[in-house]
């Protein structure tokens, strides 16, 4: 027993006085190295996760909801720009996108225990995803629509009179934002009974 | 077995020729003979313009001035009725439903949308810039009254 305690000792002083051992140099430069390696990879393993090759990994997903967004102009329009899962459901910020990841952590609880397996769990579930996604919206101001959808830079002669009459009447006085209208056109609704404006 | 191949041929030169000629009289919208593959029409554009349209007769439906690309009608949601129920038109300002969609089969007035006018696509469409493909001779009754009064 004592034996183990020195040696554990002895371990602890070569790692806590590197210095004695290893020259300033390599500590420094290898210091440096690990760093951006370890750096890089975590980094390099988190974009890996914010893909749509990723997110439909999951049948949940790829069945659901990734299926629906490809009828709708998020997918396929005119210009072939086009939305990928994360750019709506992952903050682009640092900070916000880590605390995201971490909540996501619950959703791999889910697919291993099979919260919404079949289409019909996942119709029961859906109102409660969906609000979770409008109140993360309607929070950060619709931040991930503007994301790409600049108010400064919208024309309002180009869009249609009812949409530019909504537009001045709720977004520009800054009474509505995104989310509070355009709920609905990347995937279909839940049962909308119930919810405000519906 | 030569005999058949003959008959054959002659029964397929005989309703090449028959179908060229009735081509010409019967109403088709297919200008092409069956094994031509023609090209298809652009797809027409919706007509987005948000102005309301003169109704053909009183009892019209009214057509959709606006695109409802995407717009989900089914038991969850009804994305029209987001705008056009009678407790959105406020906060919408677009037109409100008639009141003939809240009387059921009976003329009961429901508190809601009945359920057999919910389905708002099964009378009410958007219209396109398409071209017709045939003509229509259909006459607006107000001009036939017009022209009865003129002739008396």
């Amino acid at each position: 027993m004592a034996s183990v305690i020195q040696r554990l000792k002895a371990y602890w002083r070569t790692f806590s006085r590197p210095s004695r051992h290893l020259s300033m140099g390599f500590l420094t430069v290898g210091g440096f190295v690990t760093g951006i390696i370890f750096w890089g990879g975590f980094n390099t393993a988190l974009e890996a996760t914010n893909t749509e090759v990723f997110c439909t990994v999951c049948h949940e997903m790829r069945d659901n909801v990734f299926a629906e967004l490809k009828t709708t102009i998020h997918y396929s329009n005119r210009s072939g720009v086009r939305a990928t899962c994360p750019d709506c459901h992952v903050p682009h910020d640092w900070t916000d996108k880590i605390a995201r990841k971490m909540q996501a952590s619950k959703e791999v609880w889910g697919h291993i225990f099979g919260t919404i397996d079949t289409r019909d769990k996942f119709q029961q579930k859906r109102l409660e995803l969906a609000k979770h996604e409008w109140a993360r919206l309607k929070a950060n101001d619709s931040l991930e629509c503007r994301n790409c959808h600049s108010e400064v830079s919208m024309d309002f002669t180009r869009q249609s009179m009812r949409a530019v009459e909504a537009h001045q009447r709720e977004l520009v006085p800054g009474n509505k934002t995104c989310i509070d209208c355009h709920k609905g056109i990347a995937h279909q609704l839940p049962d909308m009974s119930g919810v405000e404006g519906w | 077995m030569k005999r058949s191949t003959f008959f054959i041929a002659a029964m397929f030169v005989a309703g090449t020729t028959l179908a060229q000629s009735a081509s010409d009289e019967i109403a088709t919208l297919r200008h092409y003979t069956l094994g031509d593959e023609p090209e298809p029409p652009r797809i027409a554009d919706i007509i987005d313009s948000d102005e309301r349209r003169a109704r053909i007769h009183p009892m019209q439906p009214p057509t959709i001035p606006h695109k409802i690309d995407n717009y989900q009608v089914d038991l969850r949601a009804n994305r029209c009725l987001s705008c056009h129920s009678r407790t959105r038109v406020e906060e919408s300002q677009a037109p409100m439903v008639s009141v003939t969609h809240y009387t059921d089969r009976d003329g009961i007035v429901l508190a809601e949308v009945s359920p057999r006018r919910y389905f708002c696509t099964q009378c009410h469409a958007a219209q396109t810039d398409a071209k017709p493909l045939v003509q229509n001779t259909f006459q607006d009754v107000a001009d036939m009254l017009g022209a009865d009064a003129a002739s008396q």
